[in-house]
């Protein structure tokens, strides 16, 4: 191997961590991979797969218990100094100083490199233009919005031209805006610079604009190549299938992921359901459970090849199991007494100010029972405010909000009897096990004696829980089955999620929206924010914010139309057009103000 | 250009810890306002004198000897006497607290006194015993001397033989003034403070907000990082240093016996054992809310309780002597006493310089360990 084109190379390389139950877990196992110079080069996986632990032993950071490891030709066991004075590196949460303002920033990271004064003022200029901070060099990184930390992150760790620059997850909890932003950035300078860049990403689409991809799972190597190469492996087994007239496009998904011996994947997508079937099993069949749903192939792309290869390695690990991860939860059919005339959530002209700033301004909808309603937005939208609001955790500032037919103004204990809530971060005690978790919530909801025994057993059976667990050494996967388990307890009429997919990976996604799917059929109204925008398309109607206003409310078909037609384009790109409009609209108004 | 590129990382990192120091409020306030807060506490509000005790005397022989004997109780700042009738008068007040010792001088005193046998019963409230003590000394002081005053006066010389008079004089403390021991004491607690409170948040900040970890792949080296942490709160300790001194010697009227430059010295080689303490917990604990607690309880707390601040280290068992002088704080303690009761006395000194110095290295090459450019 020419040392001269390959700035990483890796042999054998193995990483071992303890972990929350004590054991030792290898968190990269027997990995050899060889990253070539003057490209971009993505590292894929979900959650935990190793991406962090192998970046940071690239960056001298952690040492391997076994194998070689040798970026820009240097030894890292030997002189990992030699390496950090050579590479950039970002990692996931920026590294930036909050009290210190952007210039700031930037100095102090120039100093570091010693990039020679001549140099920086040009250099500076760029990056300040390239990001769009120009404007904002005086202000504290801390008061910058989380897409503008970011490309701050990167401009400081491009003060100079790097041998090599690694990035960490670059995009994690960033809007699509900012992300486009960036990756624009980053494409420019491999263009411009011949820069060798390895970024590690949960995203396919960026791993789509790699020149080299190295996809892992749970610390192994599952496949590398050219993504024109990875994507060669779903040729012929990707389709997608149109729902029949009023049935939901997630309806006709659940039904296929349902059949994991025929299905290998499917998502509900533009009104339609993509889907991936496995190779060589019986046409019969498939035309049989698809017998109302005219499909039709469609061409292949890297996510699929990326569901492929996860749900193989999936299937190798559980062969055991026989019980899929995503079976739906036994949900007492509700009656449907008059459903959808009724909404359950009404908000009109809702309004939350934070001193001056305005969180949320005159937002109104409604939400029908059993619905699955989405909201969606930048960070820093007013998502959360208006979640809080809905929840009875945060007064509004003025206008009506109504909530199982009781307005949170007066009756705002009564509403959050009815409503049950999945925080972010999955309010557990963690040293707690699953059943002593589940009893505290019941009792927390009022329920108690044969009532709430009774309600725990359905739970742990329904969301097929061991009641013995201890809560804080669960995998994220369950984590979250068990913090939907004590939202539901108390049979709420209403769900609140929180960001409930963030954190934990594609399969694991797949499953959780199931679950939801179940439920919101048996009635149970689902309100929920997510940054992944290919999941509202499991939503019956979405709402788009963006600085406190609602942008786009209606069903992602009507979204989409708004964002200018063209049903093919996917929520991502809706989502940054209708956000894009938005903004250019405001700045004109500004202008002519 | 490996040293030019050490001066200009240092300095890089100085100036950002000097701008996060100045930038955020608490520091100012623990670092500046705390210790003049201290100052005051120390010298104005806290003393272990006692002045105006409050003791009840029950004179049961009026004869004019006994009251000759008692007279010298009044007119002192100390004692503030209230004079009662009978003992159960007396015994109800202390009961109720509302005296904290009784002077009973018994019918027959004069009778007594004149064989040579003059004896009187002090009744001490030993609820709080240092102050029972220190009025046993008030009293014992105030009594003797007109016994003294008298057996001259009637050239008894069997009242004389029979009482064994103690001549008591305290050296450098003369007037056993308790802020004459507790303002030095002061600048050390100060001197650790700055240690505890403020340097042991700085790497767990870091580690917190995930920092460090860009800083660390950069050609930063470990003693930079640990340098420029220093610089800033050595200036703060400086400032510290700088105040008490003033309010030592102008406030309180501390003397110092020994040299000012010694002074200065042995506080700025303790202030630096201290910061680097500071630092080295905050890089072992990696969390601000562990870091504060465990500096509190490795620093600033024995520097109050075992360094010989309030209590004589002579007189505590073997273990915790121990402890004591495995304290830095212990040795500066010892210093700072001596340079302003005492004076320069080299060999003390010079002994425990030795000692700080020690620490002080030892600490730096620590924290810089623990800065070893690792996450794990």
């Amino acid at each position: 191997m020419n040392d001269a084109a390959a700035t990483v190379v890796a042999q054998g390389l193995r990483k071992t961590f303890v972990g929350p139950d004590g054991n030792r877990f290898a968190a990269i196992d027997d990995v050899s991979l060889t990253v070539r110079a003057g490209e971009l080069t993505a590292l894929v996986g979900p959650d935990g797969a190793g991406k962090t632990t192998l970046i940071r032993m690239m960056a001298g950071l952690l040492k391997p218990d076994a194998g070689s490891l040798q970026v820009l030709g240097i030894d890292l066991t030997r002189d990992p100094q030699a390496v950090q004075d050579r590479i950039s590196y970002m990692p996931q949460r920026f590294g930036l100083y909050e009290d210190l303002s952007v210039q700031e920033n930037l100095t102090l990271y120039a100093d570091l490199h010693g990039v020679p004064q001549a140099e920086r003022r040009e250099r500076f200029a760029r990056m300040l233009e390239m990001t769009d901070l120009a404007r904002f060099t005086e202000r504290p990184a801390g008061k910058l919005s989380g897409g503008m930390k970011q490309k701050l992150g990167l401009a400081c760790t491009l003060v100079r031209s790097p041998d090599l620059l690694i990035l960490d997850e670059p995009s994690v909890g960033v809007d699509p805006l900012s992300r486009r932003d960036l990756w624009k950035i980053v494409q420019q300078l491999v263009h411009e610079e011949k820069l060798s860049v390895i970024v590690s990403t949960a995203y396919m689409d960026e791993a789509e604009r790699c020149g080299q991809v190295f996809v892992f799972n749970r610390g192994r190597m599952l496949a590398d190549g050219a993504p024109a190469k990875l994507r060669a492996w779903a040729h012929g087994v990707t389709f997608t299938a149109r729902p029949p007239e009023a049935m939901p496009a997630r309806e006709l998904q659940a039904r296929l992921i349902d059949r994991p011996e025929l299905i290998i994947d499917a998502v509900p997508s533009g009104g339609s359901v993509r889907f991936i079937r496995r190779a060589g099993e019986d046409e019969k069949q498939l035309n049989e459970m698809l017998h109302d749903a005219p499909f039709a192939p469609r061409p292949e792309e890297l996510e699929d090849a990326f569901m492929m290869l996860l749900r193989q390695a999936e299937d190798k690990d559980t062969k055991a199991a026989a019980k899929p991860a995503y079976e739906a939860p036994r949900v007492a059919a509700v009656s449907s007494n008059g459903a959808n005339c009724q909404p359950v959530i009404v908000v009109r002209d809702l309004v939350r100010k934070f001193g001056d700033f305005m969180a949320v301004a005159s937002t109104s909808f409604e939400v029908a029972r059993g619905e699955i309603f989405g909201l969606l937005g930048p960070n820093g939208a007013g998502k959360t405010t208006t979640f809080r609001m809905l929840c009875g955790l945060l007064p509004a500032t003025s206008g009506h909000l109504e909530v199982a037919g009781r307005n949170l103004r007066t009756a705002r204990a009564e509403a959050r009897g009815r409503i049950g809530y999945v925080s972010q971060k999955f309010a557990l005690y963690g040293n707690l096990s699953v059943r002593e978790n589940l009893e505290f919530f019941g009792g927390a909801y009022g329920l108690r004696g044969k009532a709430l025994k009774a309600r725990v057993a359905a739970s742990l059976e329904q969301f097929d829980l061991e009641p013995s667990a201890q809560s804080g050494i669960l995998p994220a996967g369950y984590k979250q089955r068990l913090a939907m388990a004590t939202g539901l307890l108390h049979e709420p009429d209403i769900l609140f999620l929180d960001e409930p997919t963030s954190g934990i990976d594609p399969l694991a996604r797949r499953a959780f929206w199931r679950t939801i799917t179940a439920l919101a059929k048996s009635g149970v109204t689902i309100i929920v924010t997510t940054h992944f925008m290919e999941e509202a398309e499991y939503c019956d109607r979405i709402a788009i914010q963006d600085a406190g206003k609602v942008l786009a409310l209606g069903t992602p078909h009507q979204v989409r139309e708004q964002a200018g037609a063209a049903s093919v384009m996917d929520m991502n790109s809706a989502f940054i057009a209708i956000v894009e409009q938005s903004r250019a609209q405001r700045e004109t108004k500004g202008g002519a103000a | 250009m490996n040293a030019s590129g050490f001066t200009t990382r240092l300095v890089a990192l100085t100036r950002k810890e000097t701008r996060q120091m100045l930038r955020d409020r608490s520091n100012l306030v623990v670092g500046l306002l705390l210790p003049v807060a201290l100052i005051l506490l120390f010298g104005y509000g806290l003393s272990f004198d006692v002045k105006n005790a409050r003791l009840t005397v029950v004179l049961e022989d009026s004869s004019p000897t006994a009251r000759q004997t008692v007279v010298g109780l009044q007119g002192s700042p100390y004692l503030a006497p209230v004079w009662v009738r009978t003992m159960d008068e007396a015994e109800r007040l202390i009961r109720a607290g509302k005296t904290d010792a009784i002077l009973r001088v018994p019918g027959d005193f004069s009778r007594q006194l004149a064989d040579g046998n003059g004896r009187v019963q002090l009744l001490l409230n030993g609820v709080d015993s240092n102050t029972a003590s220190t009025i046993e000394g008030y009293v014992s002081g105030a009594l003797s001397t007109p016994v003294l005053q008298q057996a001259d006066r009637t050239g008894n010389k069997s009242a004389r033989a029979a009482t064994i008079v103690i001549v008591q004089r305290t050296w450098f403390n003369e007037a056993g003034e308790s802020t004459w021991y507790l303002v030095p004491g002061l600048i050390v607690l100060v001197m650790t403070l700055i240690g505890a409170f403020l340097t042991s948040m700085l790497i767990a900040r870091e580690w917190e907000r995930g920092t460090l970890e860009s800083l660390f792949v950069t050609p930063v080296r470990p003693l930079e990082l640990v340098l420029a942490k220093l610089a800033p709160y050595v200036v703060i300790g400086a400032i510290d240093l700088i105040m008490c001194l003033l309010a030592a010697k102008y406030l309180f009227q501390v003397p110092m016996r020994g040299s000012l430059m010694l002074i200065i010295g042995s506080s700025l080689l303790y202030l630096m054992v201290s910061l680097a303490l500071g630092l080295f917990i905050s890089g072992a604990m990696r969390n601000q809310f562990a870091a504060s607690q465990m500096a509190l309880l490795a620093s600033f707390m024995p520097a109050m309780m075992l360094s010989g601040f309030i209590f004589d280290l002579r007189n505590v068992p073997v273990v915790i002597q121990v402890v004591s002088q495995a304290l830095p704080a212990t040795h500066y303690m010892s210093i700072i006493k001596t340079l302003f009761m005492a004076g320069d006395i080299w060999p003390d000194i010079l002994r425990s310089c030795g000692i700080l110095t020690l620490y002080a290295l030892m600490l730096v090459a620590a924290t810089r360990r623990k800065l070893g450019k690792t996450l794990e």
